[in-house]
């Protein structure tokens, strides 16, 4: 299909997900690579830090991502350098969305996540479709295994919508521990039943000390 | 003085013209990036397929005595998997006018966004208010620009202005409809059935309020690709408020309460064995 009718897109699986807890954010994804029935590589990460508290995982097609990622890296660079600061995670998301949405007739095939810590230390995960809509939301999936993995996290972690009115507190009760725990247990049930997802998955954390990455195996089959 | 050209610009504008010498190229206008093959319809028509942008949507605006009042559900969906129940249908575009999302999200949150800076620029530029008419004009006139690339966009605007309440309908095949009582979306069926005959010209805003709620609970019970909450906006001369935000399965007992027949009326009353 790849080489068929100028067909530019690939599907490289791999799935991705985010929590927003009230001073943390956590965002893994695993690091498998595949095209078809192949693993092309077990190592490789999806994950990109765009800012001090502010990481990017998606799933999809790999080369756009690597694409998009060096964009979005330029474009901080250059505000970096015009407004003597990082970008915050609510910036870095419309500046994602807007990219996004500039290649509406030539999609960048990636589904995004992005978390960090909003400018009052909470943590915030910003989801994506791959034409640039986007959303606040408490926790995201993208990828193969989302289908797996959102109706776990739902049951865990829903929380009354931001939409209600009067307005109905809505903070991930999550600590910060049980939080990379759940992360960690669907992770290893998504691969149990997504062949797309397996290998390792990246774990990393954002809180007010700063950014820390694990790593945890899972089954390579 | 330069002559301002900026309302016959179709192509969105990230820097609104700003130029410096740093920035000559990295600040051009960014355009629109077009693969290049042969067959661009049949491109875009598998790159939807696969890509699958959130859309589905129940949405409805009417203008009665005292004003516009707008109502939208919240869920957004890709394919036939659900990617939220919490999307803002209703875009705030500054503190008098509304915009409703129904089609593409990202689509119209984009243009939605691309209008609120327009209508800002036209603020500061003309001393005065854009005008609803003037609002709804600037995105058609865009979306008409896109016609045939595979646009989805089918939104109202809604606002008070100098003559009142305006409810416009604008949509991405370049449509733009001046009326008073619209509803977009794979829902707006059920939606109009009800909104049509409730509505009357003289209603509270009370009365209002609860006809655009239960129009768009009919839509989410009767559409599978509207649900979540239905959310309700008036605007009045003083500019939009939010009415009430209520869960659809909520409302769905609210209106239907369940009443248990008799034997599972005692059941429910006996002490526990």
């Amino acid at each position: 299909m790849a080489l068929s009718r100028n067909w530019m897109y690939e599907n490289n699986g791999g799935t991705c997900v985010a929590i927003a807890g009230s001073d943390y954010c956590v965002i893994a994804a695993d690091t498998r690579l595949s095209v078809g029935y192949s693993i092309y590589t077990r190592d490789y990460s999806k994950i990109c830090k765009l800012a001090d508290k502010c990481v990017m995982a998606s799933s999809g097609f790999q080369g756009d991502l690597k694409a998009l990622q060096k964009n979005l890296a330029a474009k901080h660079l250059i505000y970096q350098h015009q407004h003597s600061k990082q970008m915050s995670c609510p910036a870095m998301a419309q500046l994602l969305s807007n990219t996004l949405y500039y290649k509406r007739f030539f999609p960048y095939y990636t589904f995004n996540i992005l978390g960090g810590l909003d400018s009052d230390g909470k943590g915030c995960v910003y989801t994506y479709d791959a034409v640039g809509s986007y959303e606040r939301v408490g926790y995201s999936a993208q990828g193969s295994g989302a289908g797996l993995i959102i109706p776990v996290l739902d049951n865990q972690l829903k929380s009354p919508s931001p939409l209600l009115l009067p307005a109905k507190d809505a903070v991930t009760p999550l600590s910060e521990v049980e939080a990379v725990d759940l992360v960690k247990d669907v992770f290893a049930s998504a691969t149990e039943r997504d062949i797309y997802t397996g290998d390792k998955v990246e774990i990393v954390v954002i809180n007010a000390s700063g950014i820390r990455q694990e790593l945890m195996e899972l089954r390579k089959d | 003085m330069k002559l301002d050209l900026s309302g016959f610009e179709s192509t969105p504008s990230l820097h609104g013209g700003a130029v410096d010498d740093v920035g000559e190229d990295l600040f051009s206008r960014p355009s629109f990036q077009l693969p290049a093959c042969s067959d661009f319809d049949g491109f875009q028509k598998d790159a939807v397929q696969m890509v699958k942008p959130a859309k589905g949507t129940t949405t409805l605006a009417f203008i009665f005595k005292e004003g516009v009042i707008v109502a939208a559900d919240s869920r957004a969906s890709m394919g036939g998997y659900i990617s939220s129940q919490s999307v803002k249908k209703i875009i705030e575009i500054n503190p008098y006018m509304l915009g409703t999302m129904a089609g593409g999200a990202a689509d119209c949150q984009f243009w939605h966004r691309n209008l609120g800076i327009k209508c800002r620029l036209h603020e500061l530029a003309n001393k005065r208010r854009i005008s609803v008419t003037g609002a709804s004009k600037l995105l058609a006139n865009i979306l008409y620009s896109y016609r045939g690339m595979g646009l989805s966009v089918g939104t109202m605007i809604a606002g008070w202005d100098e003559k009142g309440p305006g409810l416009y309908y604008v949509d991405s095949e370049g449509g733009r409809l001046k009326g008073a009582r619209f509803s977009v979306g794979s829902g707006s069926p059920y939606a109009y059935g009800v909104l049509d005959s409730g509505y009357r010209y003289d209603m509270t805003k009370e009365e209002a309020a609860e006809l655009a709620r239960r129009a768009i609970y009919h839509a989410t019970f009767r559409d599978g690709a509207s649900g979540g909450v239905a959310s309700v906006y008036y605007v009045g001369p003083d500019g939009w408020t939010k009415l009430s935000g209520d869960d659809v399965g909520e409302l769905h007992y609210k209106y239907y309460p369940v009443v248990p027949t008799p034997i599972e009326q005692e059941m429910a009353d006996a002490p526990a064995a």
